[in-house]
């Protein structure tokens, strides 16, 4: 359903007033309090923020691991997890078709989430052959090109626990971009290695970036967002208190919690 | 192993021992006690060994231990593909499948199986004759329950629907010992839940599942013993039991069923072990350190090795075993 039809200069991601509460009543914790956000096409949006001010929140409702409480995601234009009837009404999807919205998002975690059972190869070659229905020859030839984009050609047939972290996150980027997403979610994709393996991780993501990919990245590595964002947004306790090209928000902070945050990570 | 530079190993130290008395004396009197015990038990005429060893290799004995085999194996399949459904039933957002999930597993529980034998061996008389047709509504076919029922059926249904409760819970453990970040992953992929379950979830459950269902596996051998509630009267005990009683030595012919079971069990524990092996190895394995592939001569490590070390199960889930 994309009833809207989007054009090049539209959004790839528009988000507007997003709640998300994780619990009921009084015990509920209000983790996102209204998030409004838009990532341009082709962009690289890098979001900073303390633990707990819903960064990673924010990025699994985009691709609706976690239902939203209020407000609307729509990724290229469509509605994400609902339809909208011609009065205004809302419709819950059906699982089926959230499942194939969650396949045009690509998701690397923090910890890799790599299928243990499978190998590198395997593990890119999965989603293609039992979502697509891509044929294994054709998933196995695209899932080879994949894993030598991401230097890892020469370990194609081993298993995860074979492999270093670094390793793992890149064949995990593998894998996500094996069902060819328009959009691809980083959920502190460096923050489980060790320090030297997270340069092999920052490069496999910065070379994604220069072909074009939309990526809404959440992290630690100011140097990352420096050098290849052109979106800088910085969360507190739910919100995003400022936001703007990278220079403007790392190098003239405004906000003072800004200013302590990044006075702490540097 | 690394070769330092200085290469040379140190000689181990040389030391005695600490004398432990203690040890040789407690291990002699345990000798004696087992020994008597043996005495006690191949010199006692009450036992008839000659009665035993003529009837172990009798051919009704030898059928009943075939039946025996076919009950526990037949009723632990159809158990487990319960159990399977009984699982993920139970962890379903249907509220309707997970009450029937939970009565299931709180009935089969929760009364004794020889009661349970009792009623299925009644079905033929509680509900003479079944159908099949529109519930509350006509019925197309029309079976006599003693046709289709038969003991053997009673029991196996018995045994198994019994069992499926016990099982159910040991396959919930197993699939909640699964860390749920395998499960995001699939999802992030766009899979669904069937292929989710079937693909990545099942498969790093096994490591849980499989230990305590092969000891299961063995108590359901002496379980179908049991099944004389039926009455089927074609397996092990009640076989031995006619025998006996028929020939006036009961004793001899329960130490050949005895004798039969310990056999049985024997071989399932042997398979239990290379089984646990299997699934239950590589916790700090499976890492290969020298960067080298698994064609470059290594032995290619077991795929289960790999999920062991993968830490995405975690080692001693709470499960219940065993009634």
């Amino acid at each position: 359903m994309t009833g809207t039809t989007a054009t090049e200069s539209d959004p790839m991601v528009v988000v507007r007033g997003v709640h998300k509460v994780f619990g009921r009543g009084a015990d509920g914790v209000h983790v996102l309090t209204g998030v409004d956000l838009d990532v341009a096409r082709g962009s690289v949006t890098v979001v900073l923020g303390p633990s707990g001010s819903g960064k990673s929140t924010l990025l699994r409702c985009i691709n609706e691991l976690e239902e939203i409480t209020a407000g609307s995601v729509r990724v290229d234009g469509e509605l994400m997890g609902y339809r909208e009837d011609a009065k205004g009404v809302l419709h819950r999807l059906h699982p089926k078709v959230i499942a194939k919205q969650r396949s045009r998002i690509g998701m690397v975690f923090q910890r890799f989430h790599l299928f243990p059972h499978k190998t590198a190869l395997e593990n890119v070659m999965e989603a293609p052959v039992q979502v697509r229905g891509l044929s294994r020859a054709a998933a196995r030839q695209r899932a080879l090109e994949l894993l030598e984009r991401v230097g890892l050609s020469d370990r194609v047939d081993h298993y995860p626990a074979q492999l270093s972290g670094g390793q793992q996150q890149r064949v995990a980027i593998a894998r996500a971009l094996a069902m060819d997403p328009e959009l691809m979610l980083f959920d502190e994709p460096t923050s489980a290695l060790d320090p030297e393996l997270v340069g092999e991780v920052l490069a496999v993501m910065q070379d994604l970036a220069r072909s074009g990919m939309t990526m809404i990245v959440v992290t630690h590595e100011i140097g990352f967002a420096r050098e290849v964002a052109d979106h800088v947004v910085f969360m507190d306790d739910g919100a995003i208190v400022e936001e703007g090209a990278p220079a403007d928000v790392l190098d003239n902070p405004s906000e003072p919690r800004l200013r302590d945050f990044l006075a702490h990570v540097l | 192993m690394v070769d330092r530079p200085s290469g040379q190993l140190p000689e181990p130290l040389h030391a005695r021992p600490v004398p432990r008395p203690g040890r040789w004396v407690s291990a002699a009197v345990v000798l004696v006690l087992v020994a008597m015990a043996v005495n006690a038990l191949v010199t006692n005429p009450n036992f008839r060994w000659d009665t035993v060893w003529l009837y172990l290799r009798d051919v009704v004995v030898v059928r009943g231990v075939g039946w025996t085999l076919v009950l526990t194996f037949g009723s632990m399949a159809l158990a487990i593909v319960l159990a399977v459904m009984l699982a993920v039933m139970r962890r379903s957002d249907n509220p309707v499948m997970r009450g029937v999930s939970w009565f299931w597993i709180w009935f089969f529980r929760g009364t004794p199986i020889y009661t349970q034998l009792v009623f299925w061996g009644l079905l033929s008389v509680l509900y003479p004759r079944l159908s099949l047709g529109v519930p509350f509504g006509p019925e197309f076919w029309t079976f006599t329950t003693q046709d289709v029922i038969t003991a053997f059926w009673a029991a196996l249904l018995g045994l198994a629907l019994n069992e499926s409760a016990y099982l159910a819970e040991i396959v919930r453990a197993g699939l909640s010992s699964v860390d749920p970040g395998q499960t995001e992953a699939a999802k992030a992929l766009g899979m669904k839940d069937g292929k989710i379950l079937r693909r990545i979830v099942l498969p790093q459950a096994m490591r849980v599942i499989v230990p305590p269902t092969g000891n299961e596996t063995i108590s359901m051998l002496k379980t179908t013993s049991l099944v004389l509630a039926v009455p089927f009267t074609l397996e092990l005990t009640y076989a031995t039991n006619a025998i006996g009683n028929r020939i006036f030595q009961p004793i001899p012919l329960l130490i050949v069923a005895a004798l039969w079971y310990l056999l049985i069990t024997s071989v399932l524990m042997i398979g239990q072990h290379y089984l646990e092996r299997y699934y239950g190895r590589g916790f700090d394995g499976g890492r290969t350190g020298g960067g080298r592939g698994p064609r470059g001569g290594r032995r290619k490590p077991r795929k289960q090795d790999l999920i062991g070390a993968s830490g995405t199960t975690k080692d001693d889930p709470f499960l219940e075993v065993t009634p």
